[in-house]
């Protein structure tokens, strides 16, 4: 779950970027853009997660 | 903003914006009081001596790889043509400052600012880790973050990088801006810290098995408060001199800089103290602290463009985050931050930049006319500052938590549980800071 998230995070900037440069509709741009944020913030919930686990686990 | 030079400078901006830079020193000497006050009487002496050793790693690394790879509008850089655009993601100087004349010219006045202002981004982790951090490990994670992160990031948003870019490339706004680092220097520097919490994990007794946090309050809070003023002065050097040489702000909005940070940090502190009055039945002086240093985090990215009254609002929204994430991350997502710092610096720093897109009409009143900047902010802005924090969460995060994972394989990064109970003075320096009054006790922590 960790490396997971580790990678969910510069996954979600790809599509940021890709929407960047391949779309010119602006809320086309602004939906995807929207979509990769939401990838990214997936991400770093899982991560967190991960790490909470390994917390207890470690107790 | 325009990838070429910036316009040079008369010898009295110069010699202006070289005083603002000298104040910076004591932004520095703020948070590593803060930092230490922050943390228990066990680990003082390693807290300061962290410090000094981080700024003078951070220094060396930058001076002798950062500003290279950092760069300057109108010095040397890498870039790639993506569908006719150019992006310019890394820059193309020499190693050492060799090429750049430290003469004042405005390349010069940028390496000066930032050979400080990357001490000030490597002494955030620094509280976040407090107590349990190897000394060693500690100046190694400085030197991959003044030589790698710190300037891969800053190129893009001050060295006439992508991101700097937006608004020419794709027309958002005036691009990304950050005129005094509350994402270059702040974010960078929360993002870390919490990188550096997830990896060394809680500090001895902090948690029980329950997973309930235990209070472990710092030491001194007089260190504390009185950091926290000497940060004010240090900002307002740093945000003035960051609006002059990356946001191309005339020297006479250094007036409405310095009222933007001073106003940002009172609203901040005034709304921790408020919201803690209320929720403790007294105002907390750490929280509070928290709130006024968010404030200052919160106040570089717009502080040339916002009028005061935006940014009262900005330190109040600020001051009033913290006192809740700070809580939440240690309850929740049990992240021992004894300093805060992944909720004033990343939080802060990240409302900060967010603010600059939310006050487009605001920002338009304050431009004066005649200045470097259009008088109406232009569409898109928030647009631009978003791409930028999602930047920091999609590259700079995963990004610093890997190099310093790696660090750890070689490097053992934490001091070892069972020598935490005596503190990181004895184990790291072999004496204490208070050697002839304080003991080692866990009256605090009862697991």
């Amino acid at each position: 779950m960790k490396i997971t998230g580790l990678l969910l995070m510069p996954a979600g900037w790809f599509i940021v970027l890709a929407a960047l440069v391949l779309l010119r509709a602006f809320m086309g741009r602004e939906l995807f853009i929207a979509a990769g944020i939401g990838v990214e913030i997936l991400g770093l919930v899982l991560f967190t997660r991960a790490h909470l686990a390994a917390n207890r686990g470690n107790e | 903003m325009s990838p070429q030079s910036p316009p040079a400078m008369s010898e009295i901006s110069q010699a202006f914006c070289i005083l603002l830079i000298l104040l910076l020193p004591l932004a520095l000497a703020g948070l590593a009081l803060i930092n230490t006050g922050l943390s228990r009487s066990r680990s003082a002496a390693h807290s300061m001596m962290a410090a000094l050793c981080i700024v003078g790693v951070a220094a060396a690394a930058y001076f002798v790889v950062g500003f290279a790879w950092q760069g300057y509008p109108g010095l040397a850089s890498h870039t790639l043509s993506v569908f006719g655009k150019e992006w310019n993601w890394l820059g193309a100087g020499h190693f050492f400052l060799r090429g750049v004349p430290l003469d004042g010219s405005p390349a010069s006045l940028a390496a000066l600012l930032q050979l400080m202002s990357v001490g000030l981004a490597a002494l955030i982790p620094l509280g976040a880790a407090a107590e349990r951090w190897r000394l060693r490990a500690c100046c190694l994670s400085t030197a991959l973050l003044a030589g790698i992160t710190y300037p891969l990031f800053a190129h893009w948003v001050w060295g006439g990088g992508w991101l700097e870019r937006l608004g020419a490339n794709y027309g958002l706004g005036l691009g990304f801006v950050d005129a005094g680092g509350s994402a270059t220097i702040q974010a960078v520097g929360g993002l870390t810290a919490l990188s550096l919490v997830w990896l060394l994990g809680p500090r001895r007794g902090k948690y029980n098995p329950e997973g309930l946090p235990a209070a472990l309050p710092g030491h001194n809070t007089v260190l504390v408060l009185f950091g926290c003023l000497l940060a004010l002065v240090g900002w307002m050097g740093l945000n003035a001199a960051g609006s002059i040489l990356f946001a191309g702000a005339p020297p006479g909005r250094t007036v409405l800089v310095a009222a933007n940070t001073l106003l940002s940090a009172s609203g901040a502190v005034l709304a921790a103290a408020a919201i803690t009055r209320y929720r403790f039945g007294k105002p907390d002086a750490s929280l509070s602290a928290n709130g006024w240093v968010s404030g200052l985090a919160a106040s570089s990215a717009g502080c040339a463009f916002v009028p005061p009254a935006a940014a009262l609002l900005i330190g109040l929204v600020s001051g009033s985050l913290v006192t809740y994430t700070v809580a939440w991350m240690e309850a929740h997502l049990e992240l021992d931050d004894p300093a805060g710092a992944v909720s004033v610096h990343a939080i802060g720093g990240i409302w900060g930049i967010l603010a600059v897109g939310l006050f487009p009409r605001a920002a338009a009143v304050a431009a004066a006319p005649g200045a470097a900047h259009p008088v109406t902010m232009p569409t898109g802005q928030l647009l631009a500052q978003v791409l930028g924090v999602a930047t920091l969460v999609g590259f700079v995060l995963p990004f610093t938590y890997s190099l310093n994972w790696l660090l750890g394989r070689f490097f053992p990064q934490r001091i070892p549980p069972e020598e935490e109970r005596h503190g990181a003075d004895l184990y790291e320096l072999g004496a204490g800071a208070y050697p002839e009054f304080m003991t080692h006790t866990d009256e605090f922590s009862q697991w």
